[in-house]
């Protein structure tokens, strides 16, 4: 077991950062551990005393936060006000095989995203200020307690998704929005990924506001409408004139269970020995990848995003099949989100870069981190 | 008077070979080098500062502007891009030893994928020529900027431009998918594209609002949307603006998010409603729009909510928008505000802070006194939803001193607008003039983990240097400092 490092204010935290003989693995709750590539890494970071609400003003659609709070308590407390994260983050614990639903500071290093990212962004687009630790041991602060800043770059964006490669991020200021009154979904069933898509894209393309579009291979495409209850209703009915077909619409229980699901990825979570991947794609060539990709071996899939997310799993093998994966796109991303250790390790789990791009990645890195302490290879080897 | 870097007389010595070198890689008339034809450039939309290029260069091809970089780059010259020259920050102000990189004839659109919901055109095309191309389908490009018809995309991304109808549908930031982008170095690199997220790094988060420090953007996906069915507003008079500020956060605590929800002042009303007769009611304190867009059952719906909240809080005056005319004449005061302002001055800075909206009375306060103390008159308008603020200085540039004390007037608003926890800039970005007041928001520690970013783009900072950052330093000295409790070991900074 290697140690544990515990800081309790910033200023330890850099001290230990700037003492440390070896790399350093950042964790909140350990619930995204196995996300990424392994770290080798001499002690661990325990995050967990940056935890606790800051400030929570729900008229400026503010939330400050400790990195390290507890997501679930985030949520039953904008709950109360009738708030949310409209980017709806996913848990992912059952998937990963992890206890809990981690830290908002997890959520935010890993910028995951739910189905309403659709319309209303990813995570990234909700983080208005970051404060935190850079790998050579500098506190910076970025962004501020406002919704509309321009005021130097945009380092709240940078960190997010940055898998803890740069900074150890001790707080975060994150615009809430009002959550919906109520939600209805929209299911069309007897259709083909191809018609799916197209279902979708001519969903999307009209004025009804779906916030969530996904499909679900033998089940059917889901259409989500949120807002106040009469302009849910007239959607809905515009949307049957748009498709030009019959809907069925499921009861806001089952609607609101159907797209955890989707969220959670629960329909992957028997297999826990699969490897499962998340390809970003222009919607309308995900038909056509899981084509080639049934072609050559046994492979379950839905499309989340309106087909602008694939979730793709595929038979156990050493390489999670990366090289057929990302041979079967042109342009977008897959990342692998599963598999065993000694695969993560053994390839690209995030999607490779042209080298020019990788080689300005390596320089950022080195901007906040040139000792290689924080998470080194957590995204990329060198990184 | 802010000043910028002291120009370096040896590159201005080699002008006729810069040009030379230039004219070999955007031949015919892509280089222009007569005085009197780069006047053209010689300013933005900060009108009180001027500067003569060395030398303008405007390439037609992604190749030609890695080409560009690369011989600036290999022979040290600065670089500064831009677009339609609108920046109201002094972004794209030239500089004497350095190149102006005009992208103005990148102004194609390249593809509208309707399928995936997203254009395709060059940085040169302008904000509203994108909405042009696609309204026919009843899409549009939802970041609106006032000075949408001339601004162009590429502009947008630099600056991270936002727009009356931000609050509901973000900034520029959150409404590009991708971009094409040239290093300094002249390498060409695609972040994003029509899908969703990156793969490694959000460059593309940093680029946006990068303000041409980074490096040059050649062509841009932008998501365009479905036009909402309908608008309608309500347009609400209050005795005082702490009236006007309760309404606001009244509305958003119900769960309202609106389309626009703009505030004037009452010298804004008063010059507003005598340049364009929108009948603004003349004996209120604070003026509120709010525009709701959606099905007409939803508009409808919440503008009766919205008028309830706004009688809740006191209001003097309300009048619901009944047809289409009637609501573009609410608006037309609001978008006519500057120039309105315009007649009543022969100049304005107009300036661009964002405050937590609960701090707005005192602010306006602060705002009243600061007018007293330095002389000037000021009119406030207020994308009341987000908190971000444009007072107006009224100055005559004729008078040397009441630039200097407009100058003055503004920074101290800024530092108003920090004091309350609130920042420099909502949507105009720093550009030279608020470049100097970055130390009230940010440590040493804060701007230089910013410059280092800027190093890792650009490390012998060649872009638009004199923007954004108060000192100059050099990457190496960056890579060796270590903050100490928010403070770097260098007191004495060159300061320029």
């Amino acid at each position: 077991m290697s140690a544990v490092l515990k800081p309790e204010t910033e200023t330890e935290l850099s001290e230990m950062i700037t003492a440390a003989p070896a790399p350093l693995e950042i964790v909140g709750h350990g619930t995204k551990r196995h996300l990424g590539r392994p770290v080798l890494a001499g002690a661990t970071l325990d995050m967990s005393a940056f935890s606790g609400i800051i400030a929570y003003e729900p008229e400026e659609l503010i939330l400050d936060v400790g990195a390290a709070t507890p997501l679930a308590e985030i949520e039953r407390m904008l709950a109360e006000r009738g708030q949310q994260l409209a980017f709806e983050p996913p848990d992912w614990s059952a998937l990963l095989g992890a206890q809990g639903s981690g830290t908002v500071g997890g959520l935010v290093a890993c910028n995951l995203s739910g189905p309403r990212r659709l319309k209303a962004g990813a995570a990234r687009d909700h983080i208005l200020g970051i404060h935190g630790v850079t790998g050579a041991g500098n506190v910076f602060k970025a962004g501020a307690r406002v919704v509309k800043n321009v005021t130097g770059y945009d380092m709240p964006k940078l960190l997010t998704g940055s898998y803890g490669t740069l900074a150890a991020l001790t707080s975060l200021i994150l615009k809430v929005l009002p959550a919906p009154e109520s939600e209805e979904t929209v299911v069309l069933t007897g259709l083909d990924d191809d018609q799916a898509v197209e279902a979708m894209s001519l969903a999307m393309q009209s004025a009804c506001e779906i916030s969530s579009a996904a499909y679900v291979p033998g089940e059917g495409v889901y259409l989500r409408l949120e807002g106040i209850a009469p302009s849910v209703s007239y959607r809905r009915d515009q949307l049957g004139k748009v498709l030009k077909r019959g809907i069925e619409v499921m009861a806001t229980k089952s609607s609101t269970a159907k797209w955890r699901a989707i969220r959670d990825g629960a329909i992957f979570i028997d297999n826990p020995r699969h490897p499962l991947w998340r390809i970003s794609v222009a919607p309308s060539i995900a038909p056509g990848m899981i084509r080639v990709l049934k072609d050559r071996f046994d492979i379950r899939y839905l499309f989340d995003w309106a087909g602008g997310l694939v979730w793709l799993e595929v038979p156990p093998s050493d390489d999670a099949a990366q090289a057929l994966v990302r041979s079967s796109f042109a342009a977008g991303h897959a990342t692998l989100i599963r598999a065993p250790e000694s695969t993560r390790a053994a390839i690209d789990v995030f999607q490779p870069q042209a080298a020019a791009l990788a080689a300005l990645s390596g320089r950022v890195k080195k901007a906040f981190d040139p000792r290689h302490i924080l998470n080194p290879g957590r995204m990329y080897r060198g990184i | 008077m802010l000043t910028m870097p002291i120009p370096d007389q040896e590159v201005i010595a080699r002008r006729a070979a810069i040009a030379a070198a230039l004219r070999h890689i955007v031949p015919g008339e892509g280089v222009v080098e007569a005085p009197i034809e780069m006047r053209a450039f010689e300013t933005d939309g900060l009108t009180a500062y001027r500067q003569m290029p060395l030398v303008v260069v405007l390439p037609e091809t992604t190749a030609q502007v890695s080409a560009v970089l690369k011989y600036a780059h290999d022979n040290a010259i600065k670089v500064v891009p831009r677009g339609a020259g609108t920046s109201l920050s002094g972004g794209a102000l030239p500089l004497a030893d350095g190149i102006l990189l005009g992208l103005a004839k990148f102004n194609r659109v390249l593809e509208i994928d309707y399928a995936n919901r997203c254009a395709v055109v060059q940085p040169g095309v302008t904000n509203l020529a994108i909405t042009k191309a696609v309204e026919h389908k009843g899409f549009y490009y939802a970041p609106d900027p006032s000075s949408q018809i001339a601004c162009t995309i590429g502009g947008n991304v630099a600056e991270n431009s936002g727009g009356v109808h931000c609050l509901k549908y973000g900034l520029t930031a959150n409404n590009v998918l991708g971009i094409e982008m040239v290093l300094v170095t002249g390498e060409v690199i695609r972040l994003g594209g029509k899908h969703l997220d990156s793969e490694g790094y959000d460059l593309l988060g940093v680029m946006t609002g990068s303000e041409g420090l980074l490096g040059v953007v050649t062509e841009v996906t932008v998501r365009i949307l479905q036009k909402p069915e309908t608008a309608r507003a309500v347009l609400v008079g209050f005795p005082s603006s702490e009236d006007a500020g309760q309404c606001v956060a009244d509305v958003i605590s119900a769960g309202i998010i609106p389309g626009g929800m703009e505030m004037m002042d009452r010298p804004a009303i008063h010059a507003a409603e005598d340049f364009v007769h929108a009948d603004y009611p003349l004996d209120v304190e604070a003026l509120l729009i709010v525009e709701l867009d959606g099905p007409q059952v939803e508009v409808d719906h919440l503008i009766e909510r919205v008028s309830e909240i706004a009688r809740a809080n006191n209001s003097a005056t309300l009048r619901i928008s009944t047809s289409e005319e009637e609501r573009m004449l609410f608006w037309a005061g609001r978008k006519a505000a500057f120039p309105a302002v315009g007649r009543i001055s022969p100049d304005y800075l107009c300036m661009d802070g964002t405050i937590p909206r609960k701090r707005l009375p005192e602010v306006l306060q602060g705002m009243a006194e600061l007018s007293r103390l330095h002389r000037l008159r000021v009119a406030n308008v207020f994308h009341a939803g987000d908190g971000n603020l444009h007072p107006l200085i009224l100055y005559d540039a004729n008078d040397a001193d009441q630039l200097d004390r407009a100058e003055t007037f503004g920074a101290d608003i800024l530092r108003l607008c920090v004091k309350v926890g609130g920042v420099l800039t909502g949507e105009h970005g720093v550009g030279i003039e608020k470049r100097d007041l970055m130390p009230e928001m940010f440590s040493e520690g804060d701007l230089a983990q910013q410059m280092r970013v800027k190093c890792a783009f650009d490390d012998q900072g060649l872009l638009n240097p004199g923007k954004v950052f108060p000192t100059l330093h050099r990457c190496a000295e960056l890579g060796r400092m270590h903050v100490k409790g928010g403070a770097l070991p260098f007191p004495e900074i060159p300061r320029f």
